[in-house]
């Protein structure tokens, strides 16, 4: 059993009652909803004649269903707009914060949270989102609920929930130029398998996270849920203190002072007890590209599309499957796999830095002929960040969209969707059948600088080929 | 579609049985993301598998008629992975599932299955691939899960089942239905808020 963990210290802080064998009762800090898993929670709560009992811990916000090219009310689809009156009403009838449409603030709720100083060390975070294992980037311990949790943490500002069990990831070396965050946890999830974390909280640790701004490490905390935890977190450091100094939420003035001190006391002790240890180097990894169906079936660029009767047997019907849905052929190299959309967005990489690398690789290039591409910023904060940057000018001189925030083509519950058999280059974190709103649609999962590379080239591309012609290099 | 739902203590279930077959069957496939868009959960029992089963244009194991009415599903392994969304486990639960018997569930699938009242038990690899074989012969078979035994049984074969414990207490004794449960430690959670340095200034 792990002890002195941070996620033993975060847990023993919050833990409200125990039962034998069961799920404990822990209290959770800080809320965060949006209107997809929300609305029958509510109904839930005024069902069983309940109110919201700390209403100020909840935050709201929209993001699955917005449509992205315009934010004008109502909505075309009448079922959007229906979910968003519904948050509305909920919000404003239970007296709940909603960073809403024309709010400074408005976008994914796990870019919107960090953003405003919300998240931070120490805390217990829940939303109805499986990728509320983001807010773990600030050393919280964060992790996704159903609908019926969220009416519970609505109605008593805490849920029963078993305590996981800890496995650190310590990440030797550096990744080098054109490798990112997002291969690297492609490579992490690669490794361990989609089930490799079920029943584990993942700490990423070592010195190639250390070296990781905070939004990296958002990358590699959402996606802890791919490889299976449900929350994955790194313990606070500078970069964390730094990335949440000022923030609206942030605490201020002898506050301030008082909490790095506690921060600093929740990491993980040097003699801390983990369940489990996995070490990796992240010198050798390589841009890391999807080709399945599921985001453990990542290769390298250099690789070719594996056979499925030559992996591990556990692995071989998964691999069937995938080859037949994606229509890829096995020992097929993945570069040059042509591509018809471009998404560069969503909660993984939807982020200032995200659009800054993006930009980088296609600034004085053109989106190649047929393709679609377009960026979809992570929240108004980060959209009015990249403007004042002139990253939409570069995208658009390029010939991408430049869109409102929103979840967008990430799962496609708004009008932006893959159509047939489209096959998507994607910044997002799922690759699932239909996924990207087409039954038949494909999905490459990539970083957002492979996905720029792919828009240029209309195929699956190293980004290392573009950087020489490019001044960044 | 059984509107009958799940309620208080969870003993013994009986009914039919059909099997989804294949491993990491995701909530993207139970429940494709374009019937999210509701604000109540109640025609997802008829949306369920909705991409799969017009694939197979009525040849798919929700549609076939010898399934209808069945309360018992029989899966692979890491059924339920992808997303936290309550709307798969509500939509097999408005289809009609009771009872959910696999090689292994994702963790957050199996915990808003338990808060629904629906028991997801395990098996090997090798007896849930027998039992699926069985069901799929013989879809007429009346199955009768016993909670406590931790067995399902039809009038000639048994096979044993696992959860954990504390799950199992839970369905046991109806604490899965958690919100009266926690609401009763009011007086805990104030104490434990004043003792979180976030909430308090960090004083
Ligand atoms: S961007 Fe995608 S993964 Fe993130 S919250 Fe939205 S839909 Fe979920």
């Amino acid at each position: 059993m792990s002890s002195n963990t941070l996620y033993d210290k975060v847990w023993d802080l919050h833990w409200i009652s125990k039962s034998s064998g069961g799920p404990s009762q822990l209290f959770v800090g800080l809320h965060l909803i949006h209107e997809v898993t929300s609305p029958q929670a509510f109904a839930a709560i005024e069902e069983k004649k309940l109110k919201v009992k700390f209403p100020h811990l909840t935050v709201a916000t929209v993001d699955h269903i917005v449509p992205t090219t315009n934010q004008q009310r109502p909505f075309p689809d009448p079922l959007a707009e229906e979910m968003l009156s519904t948050l509305e009403r909920n919000c404003s009838i239970h007296k709940i914060k909603l960073h809403g449409i024309g709010s400074d603030h408005q976008g994914v709720v796990h870019v919107m949270a960090p953003e405003l100083g919300l998240t931070q060390p120490g805390m217990t975070v829940a939303c109805g989102d499986s990728h509320t294992s983001t807010h773990g980037a600030f050393g919280a311990i964060a992790f996704g609920i159903g609908t019926s949790q969220v009416r519970d943490v609505l109605a008593s500002q805490s849920l029963a929930m078993k305590k996981l069990k800890v496995r650190r990831i310590w990440i030797e070396g550096a990744l080098r130029q054109g490798v990112y965050a997002k291969d690297l946890i492609l490579h992490i999830i690669r490794t361990l398998g989609v089930k490799g974390g079920v029943g584990f909280a993942y700490e990423f640790a070592g010195p190639a996270i250390e070296k990781l701004s905070m939004e990296e490490r958002m990358t590699i905390c959402n996606m802890a849920i791919e490889g299976g935890a449900r929350c994955g977190y790194i313990n606070p450091d500078e970069n964390t203190y730094k990335y949440l100094k000022g923030r609206k939420y942030a605490p201020q003035g002898k506050a301030w002072d008082l909490a790095i001190r506690w921060w600093k006391s929740l990491c993980s002790d040097y003699n801390a007890i983990f369940d489990d240890e996995i070490k990796l180097n992240a010198s050798a990894i390589e841009p890391t590209v999807t080709w399945g169906i599921t985001p453990g079936q990542g290769i390298s660029i250099k690789e070719n599309i594996p056979n499925p009767e030559l992996l591990p047997k556990n692995d071989q019907q998964i691999a069937k499957d995938a080859c037949s849905y994606m229509d890829l052929a096995p020992g097929s190299p993945i570069e040059g796999t042509k591509v018809d959309v471009c998404f560069i967005g969503s909660c993984t990489n939807g982020r200032l830095s995200d659009l800054q690398e993006a930009a980088k690789i296609v600034e004085g290039h053109k989106v190649a002929t047929g393709i679609k591409a377009f960026v979809v910023p992570g929240s108004q904060h980060v959209a009015r960040q990249a403007e004042l940057k002139g990253l939409h000018k570069i995208f658009l001189k390029a010939g991408f969209e430049w869109r409102e925030p929103g979840c967008s083509m990430c799962l496609a519950m708004n009008p932006d969707k893959l159509d047939g058999r489209q096959i998507s280059a994607s910044s997002s974190n799922r690759n699932f059948k239909g996924r990207q709103g087409s039954a038949k649609g494909r999905t490459l999962l990539m970083s957002p600088a492979m996905v720029a590379a792919a828009a240029i080239n209309g195929k699956v591309t190293d980004v290392r080929k573009l950087f020489k012609n490019s001044k960044f290099s | 579609m059984n509107q009958d739902f799940p309620a208080g203590e969870i003993k013994t279930i009986s009914g039919r049985s059909f099997a989804i077959k294949g491993d990491d069957i995701d909530t993207d496939r139970i429940i494709p993301a374009r019937f999210l868009k509701c604000v109540s959960f109640s025609a997802l029992g008829e949306q369920v598998f909705a991409d799969d089963r017009t694939e197979l244009k009525g040849l798919h194991p929700f549609d076939l008629k010898e399934n209808k009415g069945a309360k018992i599903l029989v899966v692979n392994d890491n059924f339920g992975c992808g997303s936290s969304r309550e709307h798969a486990p509500q939509a097999l639960m408005r289809w009609g599932i009771r009872l959910i018997i696999g090689e292994s569930f994702a963790e957050i699938f199996f915990g808003n299955c338990l808060a629904l009242g629906i028991p997801c038990l395990t098996s090997s690899k090798l007896e849930i691939k027998r039992l699926q074989n069985l069901v799929k012969k013989n879809p007429k078979l009346i199955w009768v899960f016993n909670l406590q035994e931790l067995s399902i049984i039809n009038n000639r074969e048994v096979f044993k089942l696992q959860i954990e414990k504390g799950d199992k207490e839970m369905l046991l004794s109806g604490k899965w239905d958690a919100t009266k449960q926690l609401l009763q430690e009011e007086e805990r959670i104030k104490e434990t808020m004043q003792r979180l340095p976030y909430l308090n200034n960090f004083k």
